[in-house]
């Protein structure tokens, strides 16, 4: 019997100023670390969550935003942003981290775990799981 | 009695800016930290009514909160006055008091 589901997190709050964003990575990895089929979407002011270029040294809390840089590695490759979010907030694909994973069903080749999606698209994805897991 | 107001919450999450800016007085200085700062951007869904804003107040963001959350100095509103944390102290000794909005 397979034990596999399909888990979808959804992050909606800026990095920093709350402890959702962190403590949203800390569970996806754990998801991950399950051998679960794991996708992340990021809606709202979950988009700041994936901006480049963040350095907290000024403000003395941890830059957790490396970590997005190595889901990857534990086979989370599926990652939803959704477009009119970005708009909103006057984002583009190159304000964000540029994600990648390695396929293994397609010679390692390096691929972008990043789909930007319309509100309709992300409507549907979320439709598919079986456990959704908001933050 | 020219006010400092300070607002850390997003504007896109809570409408804290929206109230601070409804109610801050000609003269008066706001000044955008923490998830505040995503207010101080450019180009966003809230930009328009901040330059509005910019004929009767003054606009502080601080620079730290911008460089943590990765945002770009030259994509803030034009206007806006970058601070650090001496900046945000001299601030509230050069208004008469503080209204930090929640």
């Amino acid at each position: 019997m397979s034990t596999t589901k399909k888990f979808l997190y959804v992050n909606r709050k800026a990095p920093y100023g709350t402890i959702y964003a962190l403590e949203s990575l800390e569970v996806v990895l754990i998801g991950a670390a399950f051998e679960q089929d794991v996708s992340l979407a990021f809606i709202d002011d979950g988009v700041y969550e994936l901006t480049k270029g963040q350095d907290t040294k000024d403000i003395g809390m941890k830059n957790f935003s490396p970590t997005y840089s190595a889901l990857g590695d534990f086979d989370v490759s599926k990652i939803y942003i959704e477009k009119e979010s970005l708009e909103a907030r006057g984002l583009t694909l190159d304000d964000l981290l540029d994600l990648k994973y390695e396929d293994e069903d397609d010679d390692y080749a390096e691929k972008d775990s990043i789909h930007v999606v319309s509100r309709d698209e992300l409507a549907d994805i979320m439709d598919e799981q079986d456990v959704v897991l908001s933050f | 009695m020219a006010k400092l107001h300070t607002v850390n919450k997003s504007p896109f999450e809570r409408d804290a800016l929206e109230a601070c800016l409804r109610l801050a007085k000609k003269g008066s200085a706001v000044l955008l930290i923490e998830d505040g700062i995503y207010g101080a951007m450019s180009g966003t869904a809230i930009s328009d009514k901040v330059k509005q804003a910019m004929s009767d107040v003054s606009f502080y963001v601080l620079g730290p909160d911008v460089a943590a959350r990765g945002m770009k100095e030259d994509k803030i509103i034009d206007g806006f006055k970058i601070v650090d944390y001496n900046g945000f102290v001299d601030l509230t000794t050069e208004y008469d008091g503080v209204h930090a909005w929640l």
